[in-house]
């Protein structure tokens, strides 16, 4: 079990991540997220509901002691605004990690690179530990590396999109730019896209509607933790290449 | 006196401190972030930061999401 995942000396023990949103309720949030062998749980940060107090609360059903909380800044689309959502996560004291969203269209949910480059900068230098969900251009990531990243989170596919890994070739070029871990962000749809980010050679995999959106989320959470772990083991196992013709995999000799 | 909070308008008496503040909404401070006039308090300071009236007040804390 040597194969672990280390992001500035925090060791996690499951390469599948997932999201906490869009799910029906938090009973159904709490199952997914263990049926998914998950140690990585994202979520957003918003107004605490002050006038309800009985309200419940998602840190109830989904343990900080268990899982690590990464908070994101979704939503956010000026530098200002990331900023001011990330340093307010860090300062509830629960994680220094930092999923830095930059967004540049509503549409397309496509992040704004170059507000999402000052971000990082900035908030690296704070200390905080950023992982910046970023698009697929490897000297993008290259940058996100030299301006303090902890890792780069480019997306397969727009969120929620169930496109899979649309541009797995630059996704690949990523893995060769950057020596950061590479963490496959948005667009698996279904496990075969989680098992090809992970053959591909990348560290980890995001997933929150591809769980959460699917008819049986519990059971498609399942599904994600085995996608990852075999494509993960195929991946280090070295798979054979690609040929245009046969090789018989029987011998001739013997043949009568 | 007079506070926002999550931009609604609240009346407190007796509450002098931003600790104080939370106790009164039975908020567990653990859980959230704050922020004072657009300044992010720091957890440590919560016993000794003074409210005044007219003071808008963000209370975030963590809720589903991708």
């Amino acid at each position: 079990m040597g194969d672990k995942l280390i992001i500035r000396e925090i060791e996690f023990r499951s390469r599948l991540w997932v999201g906490t949103g869009k799910y029906k309720d938090f009973e159904e949030t709490r199952r997914a997220v263990e049926a998914s062998g998950a140690d990585v749980v994202t979520v957003a940060v918003r107004r605490m509901n002050i006038i309800d107090r009985k309200s419940e609360n998602l840190l109830d059903y989904i343990d900080p002691k268990k899982y690590k909380i990464l908070p994101n800044t979704a939503g956010c689309y000026s530098v200002e605004d990331a900023l001011r959502y990330a340093r307010l996560a860090r300062e509830a004291g629960i994680s220094d990690l930092i999923k830095l969203e930059v967004i540049g269209d509503e549409k397309t949910l496509f992040p704004d690179t170059w507000g999402l480059l000052k971000a990082t900068g900035i908030l690296a230098k704070e200390g905080a530990i950023v992982l910046p969900y970023t698009n697929d251009d490897p000297i993008m990531a290259k940058r996100l590396e030299d301006a303090g990243a902890a890792a780069v989170m480019p997306l397969g596919a727009p969120i929620g999109s169930g496109l899979g890994i649309r541009n797995p070739y630059n996704i690949k070029i990523i893995l060769e730019t950057v020596k950061l871990p590479v963490i496959v962000d948005a667009g698996v749809g279904t496990a075969s896209d989680a098992a090809i980010a992970m053959e591909l050679g990348c560290d980890a995999v995001l997933i929150n509607t591809g769980i959460a959106g699917a008819k049986d989320p519990v059971a498609m959470a399942e599904a994600m933790k085995h996608a990852v772990l075999a494509g993960r083991l195929a991946y280090k196992a070295g798979r054979i290449p690609k040929k245009l013709y046969a090789t018989a995999s029987s011998p001739i000799e013997g043949m009568l | 006196m007079r506070l926002t909070i999550n931009s609604d308008f609240f009346e407190t008496s007796g509450t002098r401190t931003l600790e104080e503040l939370l106790n009164d909404l039975d908020i567990e401070p653990g859980r959230v972030a704050v922020e004072v006039n657009l300044s992010i308090v720091k957890k440590a300071d919560y016993s000794a930061f003074m409210l005044n009236e007219g003071d808008k007040i963000e209370i975030v804390n963590f809720v589903g999401g991708g």
